[in-house]
């Protein structure tokens, strides 16, 4: 008797339904595994002003933070399963690993829950996944190298954190590039977290063994480093590609004014959390036709542009942009094929 | 019988009796603070305390019990390992890859990997090195290993692996029956056998135990092959859990470990150590830092420091309340 009430509630429900459902009390968490850098900081600072405007016009109910104290995957598995206990009705996560937390995703979409992924996103094919085409990046690093240095020559290439899904990318595009570009040779490889102090480290152990090196790939967040690197050991400095850091654009603006340094600059907007938060939106809305990977462009500089960006980036930040309900449906519709 | 010998009777049965109190009291206390967590659990989220909510809290407590029962059979002999947790990432890498493909050379990597813990055992006692420089050496070689047996992210859990952490039995959730299982098993084994008490006493007094006879090197090895054996447990209960591996999908178990052993009444020396408190101080840990901390709706930029703090206060409880046995 009472499975048939709810089962008439239910017909009623989808009867009076129009295609787009109130998304007005619901409740949006975003589950986030590190906050420990300046990306991470601009990627929750980007979705704290989108959500904090989305639930004062009532777009959503509720859109909490929650950021594990560690990067371990364990702890943001848990973390994932007490917000399906929580009752929220999407979850936005930047995950620890692609693959690891399949097993809590998996968990959330049975329970009924959007989950929408990005930066580190998640292999389970219930979650939506916001890529950001990192290998194309790796790529155009070597290809935008290849203007700078015609004459091709000797890299220096800088790894992100190791066992990531982002750093193997990014590689594997760079490797690409370099297949591409014969007169490239990659000489040297080193770690640098997407850290400056990590990379400055880093390069400053391997340089004496290096022959000369013509330019420097990276991910990011490691180019100021290497450039401090450089100079420290009065080494001539090569062409560094940069990641959009405030300290690198600085740095750039700096040796362009001395003696019209040229290089690029890419990486991924931290307010594509933003962009992943009205993806889940839309999803809520009630949108049956998005795909559940969507990619979206990084965000690049050039000589020309960078330092028309530099005054907006706060110091020790990184260029950011945050991004509307309107760019997320014109997102999604360029994923629609 | 006079009435002086009388009086003495009493005071020592009174002083006997004021210790076996502390020392229920001591026995009782892990059990106390995973009840207050629950409690706090309860009333900031009720709906978690139910067979489903159990079910999740709880899973991911269960690798961690194993890794803070492996810890505890190093502790036991004065030693303490720094390397459990990335040991946990490299089962879970080895478990994810080759115990999937090659069952058979999976099995034989993980029982090597065992030996391996009982040569260390064996490297630490005869060398007469400090514990903490070698596994931390170790902890670099298993991170290693790991990220070469997984460069990037991936693999499956076999799917026997897959069935037993998902099941469901009927009315209690499985990771406590799980849970109850684990503690019972080694208690029995290290409390209520004679040579658990002979592995117990070569960290309580290991000068006594050798000029008894007993082989101080082999018991090392013993206690250092069951940490070993453990990690393996709790290296593939914890892929059974998140169905794929990641190599350093383990690296905080390390200091999870310690602080569940200590925090379910054992100590750093002397081979006092309890089984079912390490268990209950492990479940105690994985529900304060995760489950509670998302109940409590902290702001963002607070939830960090947060986490250490619930920590420092579950594990200050357990120092004031142990400080009266004294």
């Amino acid at each position: 008797m009472k499975k048939l009430i709810v089962l008439s509630a239910l017909a009623a429900m989808l009867a009076s339904g129009t295609a787009l459902a109130d998304t007005s009390g619901k409740k949006i968490a975003f589950s986030n595994n590190y906050a420990g850098n300046s990306w991470r900081q601009a990627m929750l600072d980007s979705y704290g002003i989108v959500t904090k405007k989305a639930v004062a016009n009532k777009v959503v109910g509720a859109a909490d933070i929650f950021t594990t104290a560690d990067k371990e995957v364990p702890t943001q598995a848990a973390q994932v399963q007490n917000l399906i206990l929580q009752g929220y009705d999407a979850i936005v996560i930047n995950a620890a690993s692609p693959d690891a937390l399949n097993g809590a995703i998996k968990q959330a979409c049975d329970a009924g829950i959007t989950v929408v992924s990005f930066d580190g996103t998640v292999t389970e094919p219930c979650a939506y996944r916001v890529v950001v085409d990192f290998k194309d990046m790796g790529k155009q690093e070597v290809e935008q190298m290849a203007k700078f240095q015609p004459k091709g020559g000797n890299l220096l290439e800088i790894r992100g954190l190791a066992g990531t899904s982002i750093d193997d990318a990014i590689h594997a595009g760079i490797l690409e590039g370099v297949a591409a570009h014969p007169e490239f040779k990659i000489v040297g490889s080193v770690t640098g977290d997407w850290d400056q102090t990590t990379a400055q480290k880093a390069v400053a152990t391997i340089l004496p063994s290096l022959p000369d090196v013509v330019g420097i790939v990276d991910q990011g967040g490691d180019g100021y480093g290497a450039a401090q690197a450089f100079a420290a050991a009065g080494k001539p400095r090569p062409t560094i590609i940069m990641g959009n850091r405030q300290d690198e654009l600085q740095w750039w603006k700096e040796q362009k004014d001395k003696d019209g340094y040229k290089t690029w600059s890419a990486s991924i907007a931290p307010g594509v959390s933003s962009l992943a938060f009205w993806v889940a939106q839309q999803v809520l809305d009630g949108r049956k036709d998005i795909p559940h990977d969507l990619l979206v462009p990084y965000l690049a500089f050039t000589q020309d542009d960078f330092e028309a960006e530099l005054p907006k980036i706060v110091k020790g930040g990184v260029a950011s942009h945050e991004y509307t309900q309107e760019d997320a449906i014109a997102a999604i519709k360029a994923n629609i094929k | 019988m006079t009435a002086a010998s009388v009086d003495t009777g009493l005071k020592a049965s009174s002083e006997r009796g004021a210790l076996a109190r502390a020392r229920l009291l001591r026995g009782l206390l892990p059990a106390l603070s995973l009840a207050l967590v629950l409690i706090a659990i309860a009333w900031l989220n009720p709906r978690a305390i139910s067979y489903f909510g159990f079910s999740l809290m709880l899973n991911l407590a269960i690798p961690i019990a194993l890794a803070t029962i492996a810890q505890m059979f190093v502790i036991a002999g004065n030693e303490l390992d720094l390397s459990i947790g990335t040991f946990v990432g490299f089962v879970g890498c080895v478990t994810a890859t080759w115990l999937k493909d090659a069952p058979l050379i999976g099995v034989a990597i993980l029982l090597g990997s065992i030996g391996v813990y009982a040569l260390l055992g064996a490297l630490i006692h005869l060398r007469n090195l400090p514990s903490i420089v070698v596994t931390l050496g170790m902890s670099f070689v298993w991170q290693g290993l790991a990220i070469l047996v997984l460069p990037k992210p991936g693999g499956k859990a076999p799917d026997w692996l897959l069935a037993i952490m998902a099941f469901k039995p009927p009315l209690v959730p499985f990771p406590i029956i799980a849970a109850l299982l684990i503690g019972l098993v080694v208690h029995f084994g290290l409390m209520r056998t004679s040579y658990g008490v002979i592995l117990r006493g070569s960290g309580g007094n290991p000068a006594a135990l050798g000029r008894a006879g007993w082989s101080l090197l082999k018991t090392k090895i013993v206690l250092f092959a069951l940490a070993g054996l453990f990690g393996v447990l709790s290296g593939m209960a914890l892929i059974g859990i998140t169905t794929s591996a990641d190599a350093n999908i383990g690296n905080g178990y390390t200091l999870l470990a310690i602080a569940g052993v200590i925090l379910g009444g054992g100590e750093f020396v002397g081979g006092r150590v309890s089984p079912i408190g390490a268990v209950l101080g492990a479940l105690t840990l994985a529900l304060a830092a995760s489950p509670l901390l998302t109940f409590m709706h902290i702001p963002p930029d607070w939830q960090v420091a947060a986490n250490g703090t619930i920590l420092i206060i579950v594990l200050a409880a357990r120092v004031l309340i142990s400080r009266r046995e004294r």
